[in-house]
């Protein structure tokens, strides 16, 4: 993004070793990355949308819109849009006050947010029905107020909530860190309050890694298959998400369904990476001139 | 009297910044606070501003006291060492946050607020920048830009933290008499401070020595040459015009 300074003195540049790599170096380097990412990235990609489209668009379109596939891309949907937003506020909030303040446990927040991302999956969905399940500590309690959370809609929520709770604040963390308190502090200096602080200058100062957190929680959110996987209860038509219905269907060995909705999944994920790049690229000016200091 | 510094005393995490500071501001004046690194004076200046609440002592600006105030409510405009520009705001969006940070009531109106911002970038000489982002911008731009920013708010009291430490000699010396010319126009009571005594001395109504959290003297530039009160104040002085003369 940023021009290449030109070398100011050209001579100089003759002297190769110094100042580069050498070739083999550099070229080893793109095939091992580039080689990499065909191998376990693009290939199977492609294999995914290869096998749903193998017996035809017909069987693909009928696999599509059928009444099990469209209750699970439903369900995965709902179930990002209460998630993705707890995430976001947490994040923001948990980014605020671990970068702008010190407080006793600090230091405990900040590894507490990673926790997520270190715990496997199942292991967070089973801490859930441990919890929440009709035999689990507040099982009794849910029940007698008819709530249910294990099976249900609300553990869903929970489990992908939980697994994608780092996404947001570990992109904003980072970057908060590194712009400090003084502009926050000018603007109080200036009079304003809080709320305009906040609205006026922190979050169009992090506006970006935001976005960038938000989509990446929102791809994550939408494919989590371990935690959910244990507390959802494979419910046809009611607890099953496009992750876990592609599993019921690849059991049932109905490939041509199971790559359908894989191959609906991955165009979901594609898509929110789309959206993000797009934003970058049309704001490329205005990124390059924050980033510059 | 305008602003009366009476015991001031800040510890951060068992090192005293201020041991008791007690220093008057006279209506109008540009004051100076000078001395070493380490000596309390930034820390001085972020009491006064209200982004550090002092551990003992009191603080009264034209006799209201502001020992406890928030910062947001003291109208005392800030020049920060790095500018602390808003980095996704225009020069003309920046001078004018705190007129649109006013609350309602006595908030200008959207006129009033556009011919403030002209006023104010005839008065630094940054007409033409008006939509310039900050890192569009050279230091001694974002200099005038910050002073601008501060003083649109009309400041009874303006603070500069070091403001001329991160520019190089030119810029430095230009900014110097200009800011001592809007000094002269505006005659808002300024405290700046800084390490560098050429430049205390030759700005300055009076200067502030400062030595590890307490005030050594008081005075003119010429007395403070002529009768340094401690020998510190004398060391500080003298060592320091070696250094500049190289």
């Amino acid at each position: 993004m940023k021009p290449r300074q030109p070398p100011s003195a050209p001579a100089l540049s003759t002297f190769g070793p110094a100042r580069r790599d050498p070739p083999w170096l550099v070229l080893l380097l793109i095939a091992t990355s580039v080689g990499l990412c065909a191998l376990v990235l693009v290939a199977p990609l492609i294999t995914v949308f290869i096998e749903a489209l193998r017996k035809g668009i017909d069987l693909f379109l009928d696999a599509a819109v059928e009444p099990d596939a469209l209750s699970a891309m439903r369900l995965t949907l709902l179930v990002c849009a209460v998630a993705v937003p707890l995430n976001t506020i947490f994040g923001v909030a948990a980014a605020w006050a671990v970068t702008k303040f010190t407080f006793p446990g600090r230091v405990l927040l900040t590894a507490l947010i990673d926790l997520p991302f270190s715990i496997s999956p199942v292991v967070s969905g089973l801490m859930l029905v441990l919890l929440y399940g009709a035999h689990g500590w507040f099982g009794p309690l849910l029940q007698a107020l008819g709530i249910e959370v294990i099976f249900a809609f609300a553990g869903l929520v929970m489990a992908t909530t939980l697994v994608t709770l780092p996404f947001v604040a570990r992109q904003l963390i980072p970057i908060m860190q590194a712009q400090g308190l003084d502009e926050e502090q000018a603007a109080a200096t200036l009079g304003a309050g809080p709320w305009r602080t906040f609205f006026l200058v922190t979050l169009p100062n992090i506006k970006w890694a935001l976005m960038h957190g938000v989509l990446l929680c929102t791809a994550r959110a939408m494919g989590e298959f371990g935690a959910v996987s244990v507390v959802s209860g494979h419910i046809r038509g009611q607890t099953a998400t496009m992750p876990l219905q592609v599993e019921i269907l690849y059991n049932e060995y109905n490939s041509v369904a199971a790559f359908t909705l894989a191959a609906l999944l991955a165009m979901f994920a594609l898509v929110t990476l789309a959206v993000k790049h797009l934003f970058e690229l049309r704001h490329s000016a205005e990124l390059a001139a924050l980033k510059r200091r | 009297m305008s602003l009366d510094i009476q015991n001031i005393t800040k510890t951060f995490g068992g090192a005293q910044a201020l041991r008791g500071v007690s220093l008057a501001v006279q209506e109008g004046e540009f004051l100076a606070l000078l001395g070493p690194s380490g000596s309390g004076k930034t820390t001085l200046l972020r009491v006064l501003a209200g982004l550090e609440i002092p551990d003992t002592g009191t603080l009264q600006f034209q006799g209201d006291d502001l020992t406890l105030l928030p910062a947001r409510k003291r109208g005392i405009g800030m020049v920060f060492q790095h500018y602390a520009l808003f980095r996704h705001m225009t020069v003309t969006q920046n001078i004018a946050f705190g007129l649109h940070a006013r609350p309602r009531g006595t908030r200008p109106s959207k006129d009033a607020i556009a011919q403030r911002v002209g006023a104010l970038l005839a008065l630094v000489q940054l007409e033409g920048l008006e939509g310039r982002y900050p890192t569009q911008l050279s230091g001694g731009q974002r200099q005038r830009v910050a002073l601008a920013r501060a003083l649109a708010i009309e400041p009874k009291l303006l603070l500069l933290d070091e403001p001329f430490g991160a520019l190089d000699a030119k810029v430095r010396r230009e900014l110097r008499v200009a800011l001592r010319e809007i000094h002269e126009r505006t005659k808002v009571t300024t405290v700046f401070v800084t390490h560098d005594q050429e430049e205390a001395l030759a700005l300055a109504d009076r200067v502030a020595v400062l030595r590890d959290g307490t005030v050594e003297q008081v005075d003119t530039p010429t007395h403070l040459v002529r009768c340094p009160a401690t020998p510190f104040v004398a060391d500080f002085l003298s060592q320091q015009q070696v250094e500049t003369s190289f």
